[in-house]
């Protein structure tokens, strides 16, 4: 029964340890721990949510015949040109691919009870998650074209937007995670909230690699 | 073991209003969903009286105005699917899916109320439209160009105000999936195998996969068509003012790719429920449980590649394989129904009120099912496309089915929640008036589909033949409006006054009945030994001991 009791704690619901059946052997076989599972099935429901966007996105490419890397057309379509200068968005993704190793740079840390070590990775992972962040908002006002601009203009701003809107919830989180961590509320032992965190940064991250390839190479 | 008597545990619980607000148990919320639900059902079915009033004869008496005539209609099917159906089947998962289980609480409890409190939310912005100048009024589906902002089809926030009580349905559809997924999978107790698990919470696991991997897909349709509409987008929007270059049709297959699936998440658990109690009732196990849950497994994964039937006449989609996909679908569904007589065969049958919805459920949902699989044919779906007979197909499968196996759970799962039973003479009264009245409102659409009706019109020609068939039918839908009153008062009467119902009032074979009823916060204070998918039948009948 011993070993029941830890593998509940270990999931670290407090109402289910000090319930009147907190000794029963729920869960019991050990295995992916709830937080971590629930992350991952959101994170499935996030890839959906993203599989919509793109599907729309390469929809309304191919049924529209103006579409701007085909199009030799002078005036507003030169703005659209985005295969012109993928530098800035590329360094865009460096910073966002350099962020995704520091994040899971603290997950080892905290799983060799490395405290100092989980609040140095979070901490820099937060703060080029906004970096980026900044990054591209000054793309957007530099761009020169905007949503309701053809169906190309809805389409990046749409995909590129909620990307970032995914990215500052991340920012949120590693936001929560840096706090707790600075507050010593993490162990090797006791680390769920940070496994699942830096599992959606890396989400993240790969929805930008994704989007990064279709939008400025494909 | 847990007794109805003896449950000094019962008392732990706070009561009042703020305990009902602020609860994170599981039961609780299970019973919230189910008010909630029947809440809805009745403004759904005023709007439906309503869309039935005007259709009794030729010409515009009631409506007067036929924009408003597309605002009931729309708002009937939005309020039945996603405040009532889908909903109600979620209450009753929450409520008995962790007891069946043997689990103390979902996963996440507060997660789950979060995903309750979103509904009513939900709810009371969709019904704004009418306060605002005018609900949504492109149907249910809101097929586009019909939902853009554009004169004569959806002006005014009515439609926005649509697409936010969608968005909020959606997540709490989403947060709901994945803790009734975590819950399936990490909270059994010792010895319940997935094999073991009930019926109802196969079906409960695999209409979570659904919601999990589909209403994401209908959440960025609605965003893309929200940004169409407000900041002049051009996903849905062929020409127009906006200067178009989007797909009309790429809404049809985003809001498809969620809304078919959508069908099996509003059916599945309701076959659950009733593969629970054709068993008891008919003192028999379930026959073919493996049959059964691979049936269930093979409706969901073939539920994702069926979409496009409902746009065989958009000539845009690749008619043989989807019309293949359709037709295979009834292949588990035959599986299901197989098992289901057979369970009920040479079986020592109690007619009560359970069984009497669930024999509803097998009989109507049949004439659902079979009616669906003639418009899987392109053929035929071509000649009877956006027919009275969709009409008619859709109600038998989601009234004649999901309905029916709700009343049946409700009369089954009442005296748990409760500790008393509903009246046996009420439910049959409800049960007869019901099943008339179902029969008579949605057979005769069927004829009127052959006969060329189109659906969402508020006026026909008085000469084309269809008067009589329609007002049959409305005189059906005041039948099945009278049937909710025994209902309503068997549920207030019993409440005060029924027979109290004991722990396990049906002699059943799952764990829920093996506590109190009803059961104490975190529901067990033992569990009997699991060695069977009825483990309370096994120590009935001497084969395990309660630890």
């Amino acid at each position: 029964m011993a070993a029941d009791t830890r593998a509940l704690t270990s999931t670290g619901h407090a109402s289910v340890d000090h319930s009147p059946v907190g000794g029963l052997a729920h869960d019991a076989r050990g295995g992916i721990s709830n937080p971590i599972l629930g992350m991952i099935l959101f994170i499935c429901s996030e890839v959906m949510f993203f599989s919509g966007l793109f599907a729309a996105y390469f929809s309304v490419r191919a049924s529209y015949s103006n579409w701007p890397k085909i199009s030799a057309d002078a005036g507003l379509n030169e703005h659209f040109n985005l295969h012109a200068e993928p530098f800035y968005a590329l360094g865009l993704t460096i910073i966002l691919v350099i962020s995704s190793f520091t994040c899971q740079m603290g997950v080892w840390a905290i799983r060799r009870n490395d405290r100092t070590g989980l609040t140095r990775a979070i901490g820099v992972t937060l703060v080029l998650g906004i970096v980026f962040l900044i990054g591209q908002a000054y793309d957007y006002a530099t761009l020169g074209f905007g949503l309701s601009d053809t169906p190309f203009g809805t389409t990046f701003y749409t995909l590129t937007g909620f990307h970032g809107a995914h990215v500052f919830g991340g920012a949120v989180m590693l936001s929560v995670i840096l706090y707790r961590g600075l507050a010593g509320q993490f162990s090797s032992r006791h680390h769920d909230a940070v496994e699942a965190v830096s599992l959606y940064w890396h989400f993240v991250d790969v929805v930008w690699i994704a989007l990064f390839s279709t939008l400025y190479i494909l | 073991m847990a007794t109805t008597t003896l449950t000094p545990a019962a008392s732990a619980y706070r009561t009042g209003l703020y305990e009902w607000l602020t609860t994170t148990d599981h039961k609780k919320i299970g019973i919230l969903y189910i008010v909630n639900s029947f809440i809805f059902f009745f403004i759904g079915g005023l709007f439906a009286l309503g869309v039935r009033t005007e259709l009794a004869q030729p010409g515009l008496q009631f409506v007067h105005d036929e924009l408003l005539y597309n605002q009931l209609f729309t708002m009937h099917g939005t309020v039945m699917i996603f405040l009532f159906i889908i909903p109600m089947l979620v209450g009753f998962g929450n409520y008995v899916a962790p007891l069946q289980i043997g689990a103390p609480d979902m996963a996440f409890p507060r997660i789950n109320a979060l995903s309750f409190w979103m509904l009513p939310l939900a709810g009371i912005l969709l019904l704004m439209g009418f306060l605002t100048g005018g609900a949504a009024q492109a149907g249910w589906t809101s097929y586009s160009p019909l939902a853009q902002d554009r004169p004569l089809a959806s002006t005014g926030p009515g439609e926005d105000l649509w697409i936010m009580a969608l968005l909020l349905i959606g997540t709490s559809s989403i947060l709901g999936g994945i803790n009734f997924l975590v819950t399936i999978f990490k909270m059994r107790a010792p010895g319940m195998t997935m094999f073991r698990m009930p019926i109802l919470v196969w079906t409960v696991l695999v209409t979570s996969v659904l919601v999990v991997m589909a209403t994401p897909v209908l959440t960025s349709a609605l965003i893309m068509l929200f940004i169409d509409r407000n900041y002049g987008g051009h996903f849905f929007d062929p020409g127009g003012p906006n200067g178009g270059g989007g797909s009309a049709i790429l809404w049809q297959n985003v809001f498809w790719f969620y809304s078919h699936p959508a069908v099996y998440i509003m059916v599945l658990p309701a076959m659950g429920m009733i593969s629970e109690i054709l068993p008891v009732f008919s003192r028999k196990p379930l026959f073919g449980y493996k049959a059964f849950v691979f049936a269930t497994a093979g409706i969901g994964a073939l539920g994702f590649s069926v979409w496009a039937h409902h746009m065989f006449t958009t000539g845009q989609v690749f008619l043989p394989f989807f019309s293949l996909m359709t037709f295979l679908i009834a292949v588990p569904t035959g599986v299901k129904m197989f098992n289901w007589i057979f369970t009920l065969f040479r079986g020592k049958l109690t007619f009560s009120t359970p069984l009497l919805f669930a024999l509803g459920f097998l009989s109507m949902f049949l004439i659902g099912g079979i009616n669906g699989a003639f418009s899987a044919a392109v053929p035929v779906d071509f000649a009877l496309q956006d027919t009275y007979w969709v009409v008619a197909h859709l109600h038998y499968v989601l009234f004649g089915g999901s309905v029916f196996g709700v009343m049946a759970g409700l009369y089954y799962w009442f005296p748990k929640m409760t500790g008393r039973m509903l009246n046996e003479t009420l439910g049959k009264v409800q049960f007869v008036l019901m099943f008339v009245g179902f029969n008579l409102t949605f057979f005769p659409m069927h004829q009127l589909g052959l006969a060329g009706m189109p659906r969402r019109i508020a006026d026909y020609a008085s000469d084309a033949g269809w008067n009589d068939l329609n007002l049959a039918a409305t005189i059906g839908g005041f039948t099945i409006a009278a049937s909710t009153l025994p209902l309503i008062w068997n549920v207030f009467s019993s409440l005060r006054a029924g027979k109290p119902a004991g722990d396990d009032p049906w002699e059943a074979n799952t764990l829920e009945w093996a506590t109190s009823s009803p059961p104490p916060p975190y529901n067990f204070d033992h569990l009997p030994e699991i060695r069977s998918e009825r483990p309370l039948f096994d120590l009935r009948h001497g084969r395990t001991v309660v630890h």
